[in-house]
């Protein structure tokens, strides 16, 4: 089946003082209708960059290259701003991290949530707005039509990302670009709207990348998990293999982070991979993580490719997969 | 259902009078403080009645004189006596021309007030544009054109811009009239110099803003919804970079409404300005004294109506 979304070697670089920032390195993947994707990795490493990447927002001195960018069909590469333009809010749409400023001061949530769809799909104002109110209400806002008449600084954070949640959902895309849409929230409204988030997806049918540095939020949402490291996915897999069979030290790192409920003693220290992320300006020299690699060795002075470990496994590292399965996780 | 448009103007519309209203009162206490500044400013310059009989006076002639103009009462009951004259209309008559002061005014304001308001709105149309332009391409062929009328806008003298304007279009060019205030050409080309004065701060100020909203996450978010660029740039953006402008442009207008003398007199335009200059040097205190009052009143108008505007522009406001 042709994926919806066929991804291959897409890089973002951006011009610098000091030479040329590469904070997407090459990333391939596919996604099918319907499939959660989820991408992992630390603060810095790229994911944002990425998923702008995908939609063509990426700022203007940043620049996109790659082999192809498939979406439904075409390849997003040779678009023009106009065609991509069309696209946007219609069949793909974008979640992003920052409740608190992503909605205009200026105008009503109301007026914000129908502008896409009236102007993608030429329905009338009162259509759009019916549209509006029931999305509200699917995404947890009671009282959703007296909603649409508030200004967002009316609203809360949470509110608020309830409220770019139903405007991704709009028009019905078919794929839908999560940037840590839970980040900025606090943890009980996280676990809701995460719950909220995976039943919409059930209800509606759309694909999502679904964009965290947080391991243990996609245990629940993920169909296939793409772990990031500086600019480029160091293991890739099905949900159920990254957690039961995790084999890029990284990932094993990051998995030790998760506290597990009845394992993790009370008071242990959790938290993050202790490291720095090498400077990704004129790319990496090596294995980026080899600084931070408790089985780092003389071999990990040149980048591994991303190979296959079982079907639809793969990971970047010199060492076999047995050897990294064996391997228990302890900071280097 | 519950929504309508309907059911949304009204929940704005309450909420801009309760704002309109809490405006108002304090426009009211400004205007209020303002009176008396100006009502003092006679005794402020010593005994008025010295002042207006002259060098050669006697002190009979200065005694009569106190009586005559009403001197002599205490300072509050002629304050009140010419606010509640004010507040009709009645300024009393000029010293100098011996007619009343709300005639001078009323024969003069008309042509301050169109050429102030031909200057914003010159002003607007050429610095608004341009720095949007400016902040859209930074750096361009354009901002640099914006920035280089900018520069020379605050270095060269009105006067110094005036002639040159009046050499070229005027006397060479014959295009417009060199002086006076008879037909709408009078007007060009002090309306360019005036305008042009205030364009710089307006162009920056845009730019600025523009630049800075252009940043902003909402600005991604219209984006990700497919909006074409126009509507981002002018429905998202503009609006929100606009709000600081309104205020600087108010008071602009402001400064252009109560100080274009060196323009007026240069054209002869007879406006306002000029007559307050004149009025000054003469000791004609009843036509100061309105024309502070009014040029006063003028700009907390104006400061009130850009209030609204902003409240208009930006709902975080309407709440304060
Ligand atoms: N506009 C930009 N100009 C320069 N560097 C940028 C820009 N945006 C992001 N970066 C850099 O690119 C790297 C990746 O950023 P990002 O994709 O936002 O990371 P993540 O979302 O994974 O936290 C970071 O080192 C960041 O500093
Ligand atoms: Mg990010």
């Amino acid at each position: 089946m042709e994926p919806l979304l066929s991804v291959k070697n897409l890089r973002v670089e951006i011009p610098v003082g000091t030479g040329m920032l590469k904070p997407v390195r090459g990333i391939s993947f596919d996604l099918q209708k319907g499939e959660t994707l989820c991408i992992v990795g630390e603060s810095g490493c790229g994911k944002s960059l990425t998923s702008l990447a995908l939609m063509g927002l990426l700022p203007k001195v940043a620049r996109r290259s790659g082999d192809h960018l498939r979406f439904a069909g075409q390849d997003l590469l040779g678009l023009k701003e106009r065609q991509m333009a069309k696209l946007r809010g219609q069949d793909m749409s974008m979640i992003f991290q920052e409740p608190m400023t992503s909605l205009n001061p200026a105008y009503t949530i109301g007026d914000q949530l129908t502008e896409g769809m009236i102007r993608h799909q030429r329905v009338s104002r009162a259509e759009a707005r019916d549209r509006a109110a029931f999305l509200l209400e699917k995404v947890g806002i009671t009282a959703a039509a007296s909603r649409l008449t508030q200004y967002p600084h009316q609203l809360s954070g949470g509110l608020r990302q309830r409220v770019m949640i139903a405007m991704s959902l709009m028009c019905g895309p078919d794929l839908i670009i999560a940037d840590e849409p839970t980040t900025a929230l606090d943890v009980t409204i996280q676990a809701k709207i995460l719950r909220m988030m995976k039943n919409l997806q059930a209800e509606f049918g759309m694909a999502m990348i679904f964009i965290t540095h947080d391991l243990g939020v996609v245990a629940r949402i993920a169909d296939k998990i793409a772990v990031m490291y500086a600019g480029a996915f160091v293991e890739t897999g099905t949900a159920q293999q990254i957690f039961d069979a995790p084999t890029h030290p990284y990932t094993k790192g990051l998995l030790s982070c998760i506290p597990v409920p009845g394992k993790t003693e009370r008071g242990a220290r959790l938290g993050a991979v202790p490291g720095v992320v090498p400077s990704l300006i004129n790319g990496v020299e090596g294995c980026g993580f080899a600084s931070r690699c408790p089985m780092r060795q003389a071999a990990c002075g040149s980048e591994p490719d991303l190979t296959d470990r079982g079907a639809e496994h793969s990971c970047r590292c010199v060492h076999d997969t047995d050897t990294l399965r064996n391997m228990e996780w302890e900071a280097a | 259902m519950q929504y309508g448009p309907a059911a949304f103007n009204t929940a704005k519309v309450i909420l801009m009078l309760r704002f309109l209203l809490k405006r108002l009162g304090l426009a009211a206490l400004v205007a209020l403080t303002v009176s008396l500044i100006s009502f003092s400013l006679l005794f402020l310059a010593g005994d008025p009645a010295v002042a207006l009989a002259g060098e050669a006076a006697t002190e009979e002639d200065i005694e009569a004189i106190r009586t005559q103009y009403g001197f002599d009462r205490p300072i509050p009951v002629q304050y009140v006596a010419w606010l509640t004259g004010a507040f009709t209309g009645d300024f009393g008559n000029s010293y100098y021309f011996n007619t009343p002061v709300i005639d001078l005014i009323s024969d003069r304001l008309p042509t301050t007030m169109q050429l102030g308001l031909a200057g914003i709105t010159f002003a607007l149309l050429l610095a608004v544009p341009l720095g949007v332009i400016a902040a859209i391409r930074p750096n361009s062929l354009i901002d640099r054109f914006a920035l280089f009328i900018s520069v020379v806008g605050q270095a060269m003298p009105t006067f110094w811009f005036s002639l040159i304007l009046i050499v070229i279009f005027a006397v060479n060019m014959g295009w417009v009239p060199v002086s006076g205030s008879g037909t709408w050409q009078h007007f060009i080309l002090p309306t360019i110099v005036l305008g042009y004065f205030a364009t710089p701060g307006i162009m920056r100020l845009t730019r600025a803003g523009m630049l800075e909203v252009l940043r902003a996450d909402y600005i991604r978010t219209a984006r990700a919804k497919g909006l074409n660029p126009a509507k981002v740039l002018f429905k998202h953006a503009l609006r929100n970079a606009a709000i600081p402008v309104v205020g600087l442009a108010a008071v602009q207008l402001g400064f252009m409404l109560g100080g274009s003398i060196v323009i007026e007199s240069i054209f002869a335009l007879n406006g306002a300005g000029l007559l307050a200059f004149e009025s000054i040097n003469r000791n004609d205190f009843p036509v100061v004294q309105a024309l502070i009052l009014l040029f006063s009143l003028i700009y907390v108008l104006l400061t009130l109506l850009a209030d609204l505007l902003n409240a208009w522009l930006d709902p975080r406001i309407r709440v304060a």
